[in-house]
């Protein structure tokens, strides 16, 4: 069993994660968004780092391995040097100002935690009362990829995402097996790797990322 | 027989890191159809293997073959096999009008290669997780060959193909992790055997029913996406319409196969939990509205790739509304349909992307008369937009006659609905191809000869299908149809 002071522990490991969804849905620097991702990896890693030092479970300790050395450490270096040789720094206003997407935010959360409920009643794990906290993360992330333009910000709100995710799989069930976690590692270092090119061929052909001059490009005959 | 599994999953890994170290060779296309012909081998073999001896698996589990799979395995070699011929002549015409140069044709054999592997894998894992992770890397294999000639269209279609996708997979893997929770419960705490499908079929009756409903929405919506399915189909016509001809052929051919093969094992285990009909409902009600949608929207198309990536939309709805009134012979149809309209919609992508390449544009007011500058183009496509519209004597009037009459069955309401919607997308296609194939033209003949083979050998086969189904393939249908259930 889990002490109670661990437990604690783990629930404000939750809810930072949690606080750092909502800072990265407010934040339009792009460097400090990557900054908030890092921060958001690093909290998910202690967390699991934690949860495995109290159950025991080897397959923990290789997630957070896992977390620490994609997503606190690879992933980050790849965006910076990406903003840096782009030269992308900020958004431009997003589709909906930013007090206007904090609103949209709080009714998320509850929602996230009403789905959440057959869930955890479910989940025989310690942690599971945090499974709700996973799926706000999820869709949190969800609401910064549709309401901004830059294709770089949409892409770090997409690997906040993959954060939820990994969350939740820890919350309710201490992890997926690890052939699969490895698997979606994999993916998603490639993904990134992928669009580095991509963006690069975007950058020449339109000398910006803004996604609505792609659009707009696109529908002229 | 474990190593026909190898043979075919190895091959295409094989074939991509070839390319991948040798680079552009003069050889490179002959090359990539000899790995392809030895997937096909494997895949061959082990259809056989199957057919006299049942289901197997192998790797510790990991790997999974049944008739439903195997069928969508030999298929997918197949038309890999034939696309690989028809792509040599034509990236060589490619390249002689300076739309491919030599990194972009090792990228284009290495990519080729890596995503029939991921598809390959797809099917045959039995580790549901890892069909999530195969699903995840064919996108971001093709995502640089949607975006290969780095048009500002073809750039714009590669990051919708990218985005909408990757969303859509992370819902998928929500659902995948959903479904590993309540696995867990049902199997005990046993760890990575918790997600291979087999272990789950045995016990998908004491899986929890609300969590399972939750993962279902989940697993639909994300392996939707990658089907086409109607309020998510967004990303296809741009990804078909402005990558090279051969990768939407096997975009429009396979993946989307692929995607349905994903749902419909999904499906099978929120069935089984749930006790009740409700996955099969909201499969048929998603399947419904993507074929009226799609079929409306042919009618606004002037790209002739975009027009046939609308009509498969449409077909993968009659798939999913076929599959999700289930039964035996809702399923054989199903099946069928999905064979007849890989083979078709390959075959006139073949013959469109020779098209375009003889009239210099995919604008279909640019395209005309065909039977003059290119007669056996200008007769596959017609035959082809013929087959895909269900005229009589092909094997899609057998599939859709099929579907419509057990509709009429079980599910009467929605004849009408499907019958207009065929009515419409007759007119729309028709009325577009009649002028391409025979209208007046002033270009002259191309001395490029055109890959036809495959075109005409899928259309016999389609022919022949509607014809006459040999009864092992039938026996294959109808054990592949039992697999899935339902009705």
């Amino acid at each position: 069993m889990i002490p109670p002071l661990v437990m604690q522990l783990l629930d404000s490991l939750a809810a930072l994660l949690l606080l750092l969804s909502f800072a990265m849905l407010a934040q339009r620097r792009i460097v400090t968004l990557v900054d908030l991702f890092a921060l958001q990896g690093a909290v998910l890693c202690a967390a699991t780092l934690l949860l495995a030092w109290r159950t025991g479970e080897v397959n923990l300790y290789l997630s957070a391995a896992l977390t620490l050395s994609v997503k606190v450490i690879a992933l980050p270096r790849l965006l910076h040097a990406m903003i840096r040789r782009l030269g992308v720094y900020w958004d431009t206003d997003p589709l909906l100002n930013i007090s206007g997407t904090m609103l949209v935010g709080v009714p998320i959360v509850v929602f996230a935690f009403g789905l959440a409920q057959p869930i955890s009643a479910l989940a025989s794990t310690a942690t599971r009362s945090a499974i709700g906290i996973a799926i706000a993360v999820i869709l949190l992330a969800f609401l910064t990829m549709i309401t901004r333009r830059k294709a770089m910000s949409q892409v770090i709100g997409f690997l906040s995402m993959e954060n939820g995710l990994f969350f939740g799989a820890m919350c309710a069930s201490y992890g997926m097996p690890m052939i699969v976690e490895l698997g979606v590692a994999l993916d998603v270092l490639v993904a990134m790797l992928v669009l580095g090119v991509f963006f690069f061929q975007i950058r020449e052909q339109f000398d910006s990322l803004d996604l609505d001059r792609l659009e707009s490009r696109r529908e002229a005959p | 027989m474990t190593l026909a599994l190898w043979l075919l999953l190895g091959s295409p890994v094989v074939g991509a890191a070839t390319f991948a170290m040798l680079g552009a060779r003069p050889r490179a296309a002959e090359l990539n159809v000899a790995f392809s012909l030895v997937t096909f081998a494997a895949a061959a073999a082990l259809s056989v293997r199957v057919a006299t001896r049942g289901a197997m698996s192998a790797g510790g589990e990991q790997f999974f073959v049944d008739p439903l799979n195997v069928f969508l395995v030999t298929l997918t070699a197949f038309v890999a096999l034939t696309t690989s011929l028809f792509s040599r002549p034509y990236m060589r015409i490619e390249t002689a009008d300076r739309r491919m140069t030599p990194g972009r044709l090792r990228l284009y054999h290495c990519m080729y290669q890596l995503f029939i592997a991921t598809m390959l894998l797809a099917l045959t894992t039995n580790n549901l997780g890892l069909m999530w992770v195969a699903m995840e890397a064919a996108t971001l294999s093709t995502v640089l060959l949607v975006a290969l000639y780095r048009t500002p269209a073809s750039l714009a279609a590669g990051w919708k193909y990218f985005v909408l996708c990757g969303v859509g997979i992370a819902q998928a893997l929500f659902g995948t992790v959903l479904l590993y929770i309540a696995a867990e419960r049902a199997l005990g705490a046993s760890g990575a055997s918790a997600l291979l499908w087999t272990h789950l079929d045995a016990v998908k009756s004491q899986l929890e029913p609300r969590v399972l409903s939750i993962a279902f929405v989940f697993l639909l919506v994300g392996y939707g996406t990658k089907v086409g399915l109607v309020p998510l189909h967004n990303w296809l016509a741009d990804a078909h319409a402005e990558g090279p001809t051969p990768i939407s052929a096997v975009l429009s051919g396979l993946l989307l196969n692929v995607a349905i093969y994903a749902v419909m094992r999904c499906k099978v285990l929120a069935e089984g939990a749930l006790h009740s009909a409700w996955p099969s409902a909201m499969l048929m009600g998603f399947g419904l509205l993507t074929v009226v949608v799609a079929s409306f929207s042919l009618w606004r198309q002037q790209d002739i790739k975009r027009l046939f990536a609308y009509s498969s939309i449409e077909h993968m709805g009659v798939i999913s509304f076929a599959f999700g009134m289930g039964g035996p012979v809702a399923n054989f149809a199903g099946l069928l349909h999905m064979t007849v309209h890989s083979l078709t919609k390959s075959a006139i992508f073949f013959a469109a992307g020779h098209a375009a390449q003889k009239s210099g544009s995919q604008l279909m007011d640019r395209i005309r008369g065909l039977v003059t500058i290119s007669p056996s183009v200008g007769w596959g496509l017609m035959i082809g937009a013929l087959a895909i519209l269900g005229v009589p004597p092909f094997g899609v009037f057998a599939s859709e006659f099929l579907i419509l009459t057990t509709a009429m069955r079980t599910e009467p309401w929605a004849t009408p609905i499907l019958l207009i919607s065929f009515a419409v997308a007759f007119a729309a296609i028709l009325q577009r191809v009649q002028p391409m194939v025979f209208g007046e033209t002033r270009l002259r003949r191309l001395p490029h000869s055109p890959a036809l083979l495959p075109v005409f050998t899928h259309l016999l086969i389609v022919l022949m299908l509607g014809l006459f189904i040999p009864p092992f393939l039938a026996d294959w249908y109808r054990a592949a149809a039992q697999l899935l259930g339902g009705g």
